[in-house]
């Protein structure tokens, strides 16, 4: 349903399905579908995660852990059983690849559970798939079916003796529930509330289980690396940084649109070439590079190579792919209170940092991008940022803090241009009107 | 409270896809929305009694879930989002849009009971922006004139 | 467990292993703020106000969810830690109202401390704080919605602890709301532990709210007066035009044998003290009329008539009934009083349950008897019949969160299915009736099966349930007032059968156990001592009676029969407990001493009004023989401890108090001081005299001459004096210094109580009446699942 766009610096692995019909299982198979797993079902599950590890594929969903090495931590012997659970939460703002993924590719989402699940000796797998996602969640559970019928998933799967299960499970809204133990807790049928860690899921997971989460995408790159080796996906991305990303442009470009690109491609010129530049001619003022969550770039740090160790050396994060740009027009006070009114509506409420936090930074942004802010106010939204900055449950706090931290340093002057009753710079004329203090 | 032999195989067949009989609730609650329109305390009560769960477990979670709603709403709920990447590219001027030709506000619903306005936030569409969603379908790339196109469509089902 | 050593704030500390950080740091006297961390509870980490700084972890940690490891280094005060706290505080002043001032919890809230501590008082906001309105959830419970700093303690104290899940979190973010189970009110058991819990004051109590601040209150810990678990309670008492009045209960310092647990009695139903109906003046039967009379000329009557009677027919003409509510001390007092000055046995009370049965069948055991903390620590619980979430609710929340906390293994057995089968790892339905046949079974008595087994139960199921309670050692063996008489046996010969094994008997009231350890018995001194035996009693009265005297019902025929000329009656109610005809009494002289003019104080000659349990001092024994200190906390003026009359009797008798009362070691009483000695409020240094046996008991109403005597002469009692008069729990056994007696069954009837229940007493409490009243004005309710 969504468009597909495609450009030649484009590597395709990922994505190498999109158009191609492959939700059909036997188009799929055509396409070296469930190779990987008969693959597999071959190896020592200590050489499958060896192979993971090697391969230098780190999560998609966006604080980048090294997959192979998550898998390894998950218990040999369990009294309780094991699992693998695919993040198809998809919700952090700028971010809608793991969709192109489950419409067009199903099946490779499936053969990544599966191989997860042979590599860490579980027997079951669920794909948690956003609420939103309805149409997506059907093509996903038309996939099992098929799947099931052919005798690759359930017992015995491919007369290998093993048996592994795959399930689909919907959502309801929330991006909280993205959160890899808040996603156990709404799996469970739970309020979307993160766990204490320690214990951390691949340990105590799902109904106590050792729980391996990943995201979709990155379940999705299993399969290829178990056909194409670890070496050749290693090397696609500079050191550390394996393979390709689907990176999600957005915001005032000529072409946005989902791109895979190897790990490491230059910004900028993802912006300018791969994207089309900026809509309109117009100047680039910043980018958000990894979803809403990462602090922002001005248009002098794009030069920046995007893997996830260059991104945090550039003070920011690779995150979960999503590349949003912002050009001069935009008014970056209100930039920021979009961001906070997000992370406002999305915190679980279970802390004190994050619930107060993101409420008093939705507030007093509000009344100041309306023209009722004071002088102490700039100082304040920094502080109170900081205030939430490394002290919450869970990492929703930081997400909502980093970005704000970042627009108030990076971008001070267009606070002090809302100071005083001035309406905002940016604003067609005749818009604003001082508003109340919001309660 | 009777649902659709649907939702009762669908029922059926999810419980037997976990250890624990809970763990359907959030995809059961978002099937039996679907079905009566909202949750109802009927539906709440019914829940609730065949997951072994109390009303008041049950309506915690509910109040969680943005899509969840105790409360009726339209034939077609209009969800515009104005998350960060549909902002830039009218996402917040799609909704005024909305909010004036449909005459309602954020969470209203039209007098005949048709439509349902709600903005939302980031629903995935971002490199399409900017988006909205009328109940589960996706409308992309969007612009005031094809909105009207959209709404036109919907109203004449 | 093995210790850990780690170093916080450079200071070594030693903790098993598994201790969480913030434990650790208490015990070495380093407080760590906090506000969601409960101890006993779930683990939140929510309100991050005990973030420190653990080397080598780049963030803080919150030192409530960390486990300790060998060799970690904690800072717990470091710039970066007070920064982060503060700012806590800060952000929950943001939407919490500074209304401080009429807040109930204003001197006695967390937030307020920390406020105080952090120097979080400039306040950063200028936006409107986000307001709800306040909510009443039940007749006992409020809750002002803007207060709550979500620190989930009442959920989880709801859910965990009592095992009622009446709230929940409603909403997510900022909108998060604690919400009760039934739209805007609460269906639950209306324990107020969530009102305790609550660090600040968003829920209050419907009993306290408004009424002082927490400073004009005096603090007064004692025993509460309702059923028989004996849970301390900590009462806030004000001055007021009457006395002193209670405004409170609670058990915020945890110090008793119920830690911070209280049920809705023994939080808010002191409030009958304060009743309007409350007698305050005696009252004498003058041309058919109870009339307000004088102190002197009451007890002159009572003396005059009783001294007619004992001179021209004997004392055998004057029955005695006694109180499962007064003190031990006065109830020791009433039967010497009815053995020693009327020279009679005619002494009874209401029985609860089979105590002397139990007392005869642990001879030459009795140290097996569990104490309250015993329950609470048992690796393994049988409990047979009763239903303690209704009728003891201590001891349910001993079991349930025994279970809960320690795994201990419960097993119920019941003809009912109780609520504490949720908690069971077994629980047997049995047929009513069976429960005799059940403990022979248990017992070793194989015929006994066939009445126990049943469609649901096969006798294999029985066999294997019993092999498996044989091996649990350290057992506690719990039993209501199902098992009586000769199967008491049945149950004392399982538990001793069973390495380690302890046993508990449930009565009902606040003092029943006190009332039969002290004698209140026709036919049993105190410590279960049969009258026809010879022995210490013996000794030292030299006038006591050894034919067994009448029982209650016997007293009734009696008095139809106009032999019993006079019946005095202390606490008690028994024409309506034991719907007795009140004509029976007609011409019989009867005195009776109450709080207020009940179904038998009616039917009186001279009514005495009495000071209840809070208004004096003494000591109770609970239903599992823990002895605890009674303290005055509370007075009404014009009203007299049961203590004090029953010596004004005795002295109106012409009889010599000193032979009742051994006090005064050589000194002479002020017979016309009627207060003071009996106040219990000693200072350290009395208690310290008193403890060693020195203090000199100056009048003849002070209770402690006789809690001597108690101790020098019941078996069990000779416990700690330094301890119960410290205000903690002492265990005393179950002796009997004979073999005791069998009564008829049928003496004993059950309370009947429930959690909004008590007796006579409850009559006159307006909180449990209005819960009562409210539960019918609801739907009936349906029973949750446990989680
Ligand atoms: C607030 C929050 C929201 C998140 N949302 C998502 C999400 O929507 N999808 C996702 O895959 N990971 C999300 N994550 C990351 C997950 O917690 C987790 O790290 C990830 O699913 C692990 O998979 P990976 O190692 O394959 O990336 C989120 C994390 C946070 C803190
Ligand atoms: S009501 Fe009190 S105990 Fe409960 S969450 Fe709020 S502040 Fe905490
Ligand atoms: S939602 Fe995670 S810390 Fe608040």
């Amino acid at each position: 349903m969504a468009d597909l766009v495609s450009h030649p610096d484009e590597v395709k692995v990922v994505s190498k399905r999109f158009g191609k019909s492959a939700t059909n299982i036997d188009r799929y198979l055509e396409l070296d579908g469930y190779k990987a797993v008969q693959k597999a079902l071959g190896m020592q599950p200590d050489a499958i995660v060896n192979l993971v590890k090697d391969s230098g594929l780190r999560g998609r969903g966006g604080a980048g852990f090294n997959t192979g090495m998550k898998w390894s931590f998950v218990p040999k012997q369990s009294p309780k059983p094991k699992y693998i659970l695919c993040n198809g939460d998809e919700s952090e703002p700028g971010t809608c690849k793991d969709r192109l993924i489950f419409e067009h590719d199903p099946h490779s989402v499936i053969e990544g559970v599966v191989i997860a699940g042979i590599a860490t000796g579980s027997h079951a797998g669920y794909i948690y798939i956003r609420g939103e996602y309805r149409y997506l969640l059907e093509i996903m559970q038309k996939a099992i079916k098929d799947a099931y019928a052919r005798g690759f998933l359930g017992k015995n799967i491919f007369g290998s003796g093993y048996d592994f299960e795959v399930y689909w499970h919907g959502g309801a809204g929330a991006y909280e529930v993205g959160e890899e133990s808040a996603l156990m807790e709404s799996l469970e049928g739970k309020r979307g509330i993160p766990r204490i860690r320690p214990p951390f899921p691949a340990v105590v997971g799902l109904w106590g289980g050792p729980t391996v989460i990943n995201n979709a995408e990155t379940l999705a790159s299993v399969p290829h690396i178990l056909l194409g080796g670890a070496e050749w996906f290693a090397k696609l991305g500079p050191p550390k940084n394996g393979g390709t990303r689907l990176f999600c442009l957005s915001g005032h470009l000529n072409r946005p649109g989902v791109y895979e690109l190897p790990m490491g491609y230059n910004l900028k010129k993802m912006i300018y070439e791969v994207g089309g530049g900026i809509s309109g001619g117009r100047k680039l003022k910043a980018v958000v590079p990894g979803g809403s969550s990462c602090p922002v770039l001005t248009a002098d740090e794009i030069d920046v190579s995007m893997d996830f160790d260059s991104m945090m050396k550039a003070g920011t994060m690779l995150g979960s792919g999503g590349v949003v740009v912002v050009d001069e027009t935009t008014c970056m006070v209100n930039f920021a209170l979009r961001i906070m009114k997000f992370y406002q509506h999305e915190s679980c409420g279970w802390c004190i940092p994050c619930r107060e936090g993101t409420d008093w930074l939705k507030k007093t942004l509000t009344r100041f991008h309306h023209g009722g802010g004071v002088k102490k106010d700039i100082d304040n939204i920094q502080y109170l940022s900081e205030n939430m900055l490394g002290r919450t449950f869970c990492p929703l706090g930081d997400a909502a803090a980093m970005p704000t931290i970042s627009i108030v340093k990076k971008f001070r002057k267009e606070f002090e241009d809302h100071l005083e009753g001035k309406p905002c710079p940016f604003e067609k004329a005749g818009v604003t009107e001082p508003a109340a203090v919001l309660a | 409270m009777k649902f659709s032999d649907q939702f009762e195989a669908r029922f059926s067949d999810m419980l037997t896809h976990y250890p624990t009989k809970r763990s359907v609730l959030v995809p059961t609650l978002l099937y039996a929305q679907d079905e009566v329109g909202y949750l109802s305390p009927d539906v709440i009560h019914e829940i609730a009694q065949r997951l072994d769960l109390t009303e008041l477990e049950v309506s915690n979670v509910i109040s969680y879930y943005s899509m969840l709603t105790t409360k009726p709403r339209g034939k077609f709920n209009v969800q515009v989002c104005t998350n960060i990447a549909c902002m830039l590219r009218g996402g917040e001027e799609l909704l005024d849009h909305c909010k004036t030709k449909l005459g309602i506000g954020h969470k209203g619903t039209t007098p005949d009971g048709t439509f349902s306005l709600e903005e939302v936030e980031c629903i995935g569409a971002c490199s399409w922006a900017p988006a909205a969603q009328v109940n589960y379908d996706f409308h992309e790339n969007l612009t005031v004139e094809k909105m009207d196109k959209v709404l036109d469509e919907y109203r004449k089902n | 467990m093995a210790d850990v050593n780690i170093t916080v704030d450079g200071k070594k500390v030693t903790a098993p292993a598994g201790t969480l950080l913030i434990e650790a740091c208490k015990s070495a006297g380093i407080e760590v703020p906090s506000f969601c961390y409960y101890p006993n509870l779930s683990l939140q980490g929510a309100c991050r106000m005990c973030l420190v700084k653990v080397e080598k972890m780049p963030k803080l940690q919150t030192a409530c969810t960390t486990v300790i490891g060998e060799g970690m280094i904690v800072s717990t005060d470091t710039p970066e830690i007070h920064q982060a706290r503060k700012g806590m505080v800060e952000l929950l002043l943001g939407n919490h109202p500074l209304d401080c001032p009429v807040c109930d919890a204003g001197g006695e809230c967390e937030l307020q401390d920390m406020t105080f501590s952090y120097g979080a008082a400039e306040s950063k906001y200028i936006d409107a704080k986000n307001h709800k309105e306040e909510q009443q959830w039940s007749p006992v419970v409020f809750f002002d919605r803007p207060r709550c700093i979500l620190c989930y303690r009442c959920v989880r104290v709801c859910g965990e602890g009592m095992d009622v899940w009446a709230l929940g979190v409603q909403n997510r973010g900022v909108s998060s709301i604690i919400a009760p189970n039934q739209d805007d009110h609460l269906d639950c058991e209306e324990c107020g532990m969530c009102i305790d819990i609550c660090p600040v004051g968003a829920l209050t109590s419907g009993a306290y709210r408004y009424k002082t601040r927490p400073w004009e209150m005096k603090h007064v810990g004692t025993t509460c007066t309702h059923c028989a678990d004996g849970c301390k309670t900590t009462l806030g008492v004000r001055r007021s035009d009457t006395g002193m009045e209670i405004v409170r209960g609670d058990n915020r310092d945890k110090s008793g044998i119920n830690g911070d647990f209280l049920c809705i009695k023994g939080r808010y139903a002191f409030d009958f003290a304060h009743h309007e109906d409350r007698l305050t003046q005696p009252l004498i039967r003058k041309d058919g009329r109870l009339t307000p009379a004088t102190w002197e000329e009451a007890f002159e009557l009572i003396g005059k008539r009783f001294r007619e009677i004992c001179d021209q027919v004997g004392g055998h003409a004057i029955g005695v009934f006694g109180s499962n509510r007064t003190t031990n001390e006065e109830n020791y007092l009433l039967q010497k009083f009815a053995r020693v000055v009327l020279e009679t046995n005619n002494i009874d009370h209401h029985r609860t349950a089979d105590f002397p049965a139990l007392a005869a069948a642990l001879t030459g055991k009795p140290e097996i008897t569990a104490s309250m903390r015993d329950v609470f620590n048992a690796p393994a619980i049988l409990l047979i019949g009763n239903d303690p979430t209704e009728q003891h609710p201590l001891l349910a929340w001993q079991i349930r969160n025994n279970v809960r906390l320690h795994r201990a293994r419960l097993y119920v057995i019941n003809s009912q299915p109780i609520k504490l089968r949720r908690q069971a790892a077994s629980f047997i339905q049995i047929p009513e009736g069976s429960e005799g046949k059940l403990a022979a079974f248990l017992a070793g008595e194989d015929a006994a099966i066939d009445a126990i087994t049943t469609e649901e139960v096969s006798r294999a199921a029985w066999i294997t349930l019993r092999d498996k309670l044989r091996g649990e050692p350290n057992l506690v063996v719990v039993f209501g007032a199902e098992i009586r008489g000769a199967d008491i046996a049945s149950v004392a010969k399982l538990t001793a059968s069973i390495q380690g094994a302890k046993v508990v008997c449930l009565g009902d009231y606040a003092n029943s156990r006190g009332a039969a350890d002290m004698g209140l018995y026709p036919d049993l001194l105190p410590g279960y001592h049969r009258v026809a035996d010879t022995g210490k009693f013996h000794e030292e009265w030299a006038t006591v009676p050894r034919a067994p005297g009448l029982t209650l019902p016997e007293m009734v025929e009696g008095a139809k029969a106009g032999s019993l000329k006079a019946l005095y009656v202390v606490g008690a109610n028994p024409v309506e407990q034991f719907t007795i005809d009140p004509f029976s009494f007609s011409n019989s002289f009867v005195v009776v001493q109450d709080m207020f003019l009940t179904e038998t104080a009616v039917i009186a000659d001279v009514v005495l009004p009495a000071a209840n349990a809070y208004e004096k001092s003494g000591t109770f024994t609970n239903t599992c023989g823990d002895l605890q200190l009674v303290k005055k906390a509370g007075e009404v003026t014009g009203t007299k401890s049961d203590f004090e009359m029953i010596v004004r009797i005795a002295g109106a008798m012409g009889f010599d108090v000193r032979r009742l009362v051994p006090f005064g070691r050589g000194v002479g009483t002020d017979m016309g001081q009627s207060r003071g000695a009996q106040s219990g409020e000693a200072d350290r240094h009395a208690v310290w005299l008193e403890a060693n046996g020195l203090e000199p008991k100056m009048s003849s109403f002070d209770p402690m001459a006789i809690l001597d005597e108690i101790q020098r002469l019941v078996p069990g009692y000779d416990v700690s004096r330094m301890n119960i008069l410290a205000g903690n729990d002492q265990h005393t056994t179950l002796s009997s210094s004979g073999p005791g007696a069998l009564h008829d069954s049928k003496l004993i009837m059950p309370a009947q109580d429930n959690l909004f229940s008590s007796g006579t007493l409850g009559r006159y409490s307006r909180t449990l009446n209005s819960v009562i009243e409210n539960r019918h004005k609801q739907p009936a309710e349906t029973e949750v699942a446990a989680d």
